[in-house]
């Protein structure tokens, strides 16, 4: 699905990512914690395209294609998705005009046909039932007002409608309490298949309770210093992060 | 070069004098022709260095060859042209009054040309008296070339059923023709009214000229819903005014969204003189190709307790031109104003231009005042955001610019202009003019 070999990438001149290497399979889902600026969330942005994250070497492969070589748009049409930490808000623009020019990108792309605007109006606000929006946000501006767990629920219907192969969640828990944490990784968790990988990157132990990982890695300095199975999760939830940048030092 | 300018502009000015002459119907306006006709004569052309004229020169208008009186003709409007609306309505080509488009079974509007002996009082007592020709030169072109025009009177405490519908088609015709428009609306005290004017042209290149005035009285604790839309295409000329007088307690919320042409200038003058007024006033204004549109709007806080809040949005594409000013002037007997302007705009490419220019001139010391303006690029964040869901860069970049002033749109109580013009916009952002 993914194999990212010796990133590195800097942001406004800094390097953050450093000979980062990491291989995903179908199907499995990949926790990343570590401590703040540990580069977790820059990982996400590289891999989706965002202005200003710059490549300075190494080789990302998605689905057997060069991910690095392709526009933003074109890496989202492939399938791959990032619920963002911050969701951006929209104002003036209707989230069902947005989730749905979203959705028939990635149709067009799968060589499929637009939706009709009622057939997608059905599929929107079964979507929001299953997350527990109320459908009159889809009627709203895209996140415009919305509170933090509406926003990350937005997030995550926008993941069921768009059916990526690969979905990476940016601190998708922060600031959550613990009913939309629910919300969130059942979501998730209804999303997970055979075909379907997650990258879920954390600060905090307690989403991975509810999404259960596959691998959890450390990522620290700007490279995974330790991976390991679920436990791993537990252990430094007990430990805390100290004892490993100790190990890296 | 200076000398032709200066000739071509006497030739107009002479030739606004000959058109004036023609016009003869309705003699008790006789007065307002006359006072108009003087006050043109007697004022000067506006060049570069008139404030109010400086960013939107009048080549276009003085070049013109500008002789004929518009007239009515068939004309062939999209289906989707005009509002589907249960209203009182009443249709204009090129200053004609088209009586078949029309449907107006209301004792509240009336023509100039129809009205009774007390509805020419009405007229007669604040038609010219609202606006202020000093400021205005084409008012008093507009006063000079007086002939018929809208009233829309509604006695004390009464409310209009029904929204009025004004319609103003232009065409062209094989020479350039003139128009001549006025409305006058006028509600006494606790009345409510919504008045809808919708200016308008066939798909053809345009060629004529309007100057159309609208003068607004609302008496106290009355409330007027006004909307203006100037979607003139083309090669059209249009220099428009909205002058409103607000007494005590009296509401005036305007809504104005203009399409660009060659030249289109369009003046807002609010007055607040009762205690207690309040005006809101939104605007969106969407000049493309190499058009010219200003808007300028001016509010005069003179007495305490008043409230405006003002809000235009502007996207220039390709190589047009924006201008807008708004000044805000609070008299020092105005105590306790609240007033806010906040002008944005959007630029959607290199040789897009607009100057923008609010102004607060405050002479009393217990208000709270708010001004802005903003030339602003699209949010890049924002942009991230739609094409990482797939949306190419033009799709992703149409549809925050559409957002942009969808913002407004959202906010309009009626909903059939809301709709009209969200698929008129759609119609137009997908031409991507309007894409960064």
């Amino acid at each position: 699905m993914l194999d990212i070999r010796n990133l590195n990438a800097r942001v406004e001149g800094a390097d953050i990512l450093r000979n980062l290497s990491l291989s995903i399979k179908p199907g499995e889902v990949h926790a990343i914690m570590g401590p703040n600026g540990a580069g977790k969330s820059t990982l996400g942005n590289v891999l989706s395209g965002r202005p200003g994250y710059e490549v300075t070497s190494g080789e990302v492969s998605f689905k057997g294609k060069d991910l690095l070589e392709m526009e933003i748009e074109e890496r989202a049409r492939e399938g791959l998705f990032l619920a963002f930490q911050y969701p951006v808000e929209i104002p003036g623009v209707s989230n069902m005009e947005f989730l749905k020019a979203a959705v028939d990108a990635r149709r067009k792309h799968l060589g499929l046909e637009e939706m009709s605007s009622f057939d997608f109006m059905k599929l929107a606000r079964e979507t929001s039932k299953r997350v527990s929006l109320d459908a009159a946000f889809l009627k709203r501006g895209v996140n415009e007002g919305f509170s933090g767990g509406e926003k990350k629920r937005n997030e995550i219907m926008q993941m069921m409608l768009l059916e990526p192969s690969l979905c990476i969640l940016d601190e998708t828990d922060s600031g959550l309490d613990i009913d939309a944490l629910q919300v969130v990784a059942a979501g998730v968790n209804a999303m997970r298949d055979s075909e379907r990988s997650f990258i879920v990157v954390t600060h905090y132990q307690r989403l991975l309770d509810f999404i259960v990982p596959d691998h959890v890695h450390v990522l620290a300095a700007g490279r995974i210093v330790k991976s390991g199975g679920k436990e791993l999760a537990l252990e430094l939830e007990a430990k805390g992060y100290g004892w490993l940048e100790d190990e890296v030092a | 070069m200076s000398d032709t300018v200066e000739t071509s502009a006497v030739d107009f000015q002479q030739r606004a004098l000959q058109l004036a002459g023609e016009q003869t119907s309705a003699a008790w306006l006789d007065a307002l022709r006359y006072e108009g006709t003087e006050q043109w004569l007697a004022a000067a052309w506006p060049g570069r260095r008139t404030e109010l004229w400086k960013y939107t020169p009048l080549n276009s208008l003085q070049r013109g060859d500008f002789r004929r009186w518009g007239a009515g003709q068939s004309c062939d409007l999209a289906d989707d042209a005009l509002l589907t609306l249960d209203a009182i309505r009443l249709v204009f080509v090129n200053g004609e009054f088209d009586a078949e488009a029309s449907d107006c079974q209301a004792a509240e509007v009336v023509r100039f040309s129809q009205a009774n002996t007390e509805q020419r009082q009405v007229i007669a007592t604040h038609l010219g008296k609202i606006v202020d020709t000093k400021r205005h030169l084409f008012a008093s072109l507009s006063n000079a070339w007086v002939n018929d025009g809208v009233l829309v009177h509604v006695p004390r405490n009464a409310a209009l059923k029904k929204p009025v519908y004004l319609v103003h088609v232009s065409t062209p015709g094989a020479e350039a023709a003139t128009v001549n428009q006025r409305t006058l609306i006028v509600l006494e005290d606790s009345a409510t009214a919504e008045v809808i004017e919708h200016f308008i042209s066939d798909e053809q290149a345009q060629n004529g000229f309007v100057n159309s005035l609208t003068e607004i009285s609302i008496g106290a604790n009355a409330a007027l819903t006004h909307y203006r839309m100037n979607l003139e295409e083309e090669h059209l000329l249009h220099i428009g005014g909205v002058h409103v007088v607000l007494q005590r307690d009296a509401r005036y919320h305007g809504f104005t969204l203009a399409e660009g042409s060659t030249l289109k200038r369009l003046d807002y003058q609010i007055y607040h003189r009762g205690q207690g007024a309040h005006a809101d006033l939104n605007g969106v204004y969407l000049p493309r190709n190499n058009q010219l549109l200003d808007y300028h709007t001016n509010v005069e806080h003179e007495v305490p307790h008043c409230t405006t809040s003002e809000v235009f949005r502007g996207i220039i594409a390709d190589s047009a031109r924006a201008v807008f000013n708004g000044r805000i002037h609070i008299h020092p007997d105005a105590q306790k104003t609240l007033a806010e302007l906040s002008n944005k705009n959007l630029l959607t490419s290199d040789k897009a231009e607009v100057d923008t220019k609010p102004e607060l001139e405050i002479y009393a010391d217990d208000v709270r005042c708010a001004h802005g303006a903003t030339v602003a690029q699209l949010d890049q964040t924002a942009m991230f955001y739609l094409r990482s869901r797939g949306l190419s860069e033009t799709q992703a970049s149409t549809m925050l610019s559409f957002g942009f002033v969808n913002e407004l749109l959202q906010e309009l109580p009626r909903e059939e202009v809301r709709e009209h013009l969200h698929a008129r916009l759609h119609t137009l952002f997908a031409k991507e003019h309007f894409s960064a």
